[in-house]
């Protein structure tokens, strides 16, 4: 047998080994994975929806938004996780929004990899529950250095204006995105 | 023939004396990119020794089947298979701390601690003794990662393993959850290392330059007696 030979089989070996070991471990996991992310997607839904006890993927969206109901099956708002560019990378949030769109219940962060100790603040109590109860009627807007004085406004962190500028932005373009395709569905 | 250490010799010389991080200075990215806490460190440490001792065993079984042009490459898909493993078992156990190890447990493949450990020693050396040396040197690496990772986290958000240690007055240090305090943090450390070895080496050179003195000494006082 020359040398070729045997670094192929070697190789082929290897990697056919490794190959079957990978897809049994594969298996045995991708249950396990789904049903974790399944559980954080669920727990971040009722994060932002006090009331709220069942929810329902709404489909034909080209993004993720759930509606949820309450014990009694009613309908009590919207759970849209929405993604856009933060200050160092991907800002993922939830945001818990009225059955017309036009109130913002609740602001959570789900993923974020801001610089710790400035932009890391919009995990916080004071910035996160300014979105509570935020009118939304209209494009949320963000001020700077002074408190807010309308009902669409939240004050921007000190030193971490981009990320709040951020929150803002995905805020917006999130909601803006399932009013365009319930509106749309409700005219139909 | 190569002079024959013990077993235990295998193991220890991993904690210290050709320890991952200070001596040999192998996988500098992990050490430095996930100890923002004590236990970013542990996970980091742990799922690096998994692949560091079963690749280390496997290299070393089937070291003499391995044609030596293609080691390199077998190696690596032995260790890719391995960390593969280890991501998908902590993304279906562990979820919350893969989370937070992020890219890091993938990019064990490209550790070159591993490679080397694989090529230095397990391609070498028989089954047992792989075994050994890669788990001395794994624990190395994890007492490293969590003494940096224990100082990061005192110091940049005053708990230890997400308990609070500091008094309350205390203002955690931002710098120290930055990159820069890892880097800090590395550099004091091997320093004192390195000059606690050096320490070590003088006493000895000079307890050894004191008993030829001695010796020396004790005939011409005799011979002036």
């Amino acid at each position: 047998m020359n040398n070729t030979t045997k670094m192929l089989i070697t190789l082929g070996f290897i990697g056919i080994v490794a190959g079957g070991s990978l897809s049994f471990v594969n298996n045995w996991a991708t249950p396990l994975i789904a049903a974790n992310q399944k559980a954080e997607t669920e727990r971040a839904i009722f994060l932002v929806q006090p009331e709220a006890k069942s929810y329902e993927r709404i489909d034909n969206l080209p993004f993720e938004a759930y509606k949820v109901f309450d014990e009694n099956k009613t309908f009590v708002g919207y759970s849209l996780p929405y993604e856009g560019n933060g200050f160092q990378g991907k800002i993922r949030l939830m945001v818990g929004l009225s059955t017309d769109l036009n109130n913002i219940i609740a602001m959570e962060v789900l993923d974020q990899i801001e610089t710790p100790g400035l932009g890391t603040k919009i995990l916080e109590e004071p910035f996160k529950d300014q979105f509570k109860n935020l009118n939304s009627s209209s494009p949320i807007e963000w001020v700077k250095g002074s408190p807010p004085s309308k009902d669409n406004e939240i004050q921007a962190i000190t030193g971490a204006t981009i990320s709040s500028k951020a929150i803002v932005a995905i805020i917006n373009n999130g909601i803006e995105g399932l009013k365009k395709a319930e509106l749309k569905g409700e005219e139909k | 023939m190569k002079k024959q250490v013990t077993l235990l010799k295998e193991y220890t010389k991993g904690l210290w004396e050709i320890n991952p991080v200070f001596k040999q200075v192998l996988g500098m990215c992990p050490t430095l990119a996930v100890t923002v806490s004590a236990i970013n460190g542990i996970a980091m440490a742990l799922a690096t020794t998994f692949v560091l001792v079963l690749s280390s065993l496997i290299i070393s079984i089937i070291r003499k089947l391995i044609p030596p042009q293609v080691r390199i490459a077998s190696y690596i898909v032995i260790i890719a298979t391995f960390v593969t493993i280890a991501d998908l078992v902590m993304k279906a156990q562990f979820p919350e701390l893969s989370k937070s190890l992020g890219p890091f447990i993938p990019l064990i493949v490209v550790n070159c601690l591993i490679l080397g450990r694989a090529e230095a020693f397990a391609s070498k050396n028989t089954p047992v003794r792989a075994l050994f040396d890669s788990l001395g040197n794994g624990t190395g690496f994890l007492i490293v990662l969590f003494i940096i990772g224990s100082i990061r986290e005192i110091l940049g958000s005053g708990t230890i393993l997400g308990f609070h240690i500091m008094p309350l007055t205390f203002e955690p240090w931002l710098i120290m959850i930055l990159p820069a305090g890892a880097f800090l943090t590395l550099g004091l450390l091997m320093g004192l290392a390195n000059f606690y070895v050096d320490h070590k080496k003088n006493k000895e050179r000079e307890s050894i330059i004191e008993k030829f003195r001695s010796s020396k000494q004790l005939p011409t006082i005799e011979t002036e007696a």
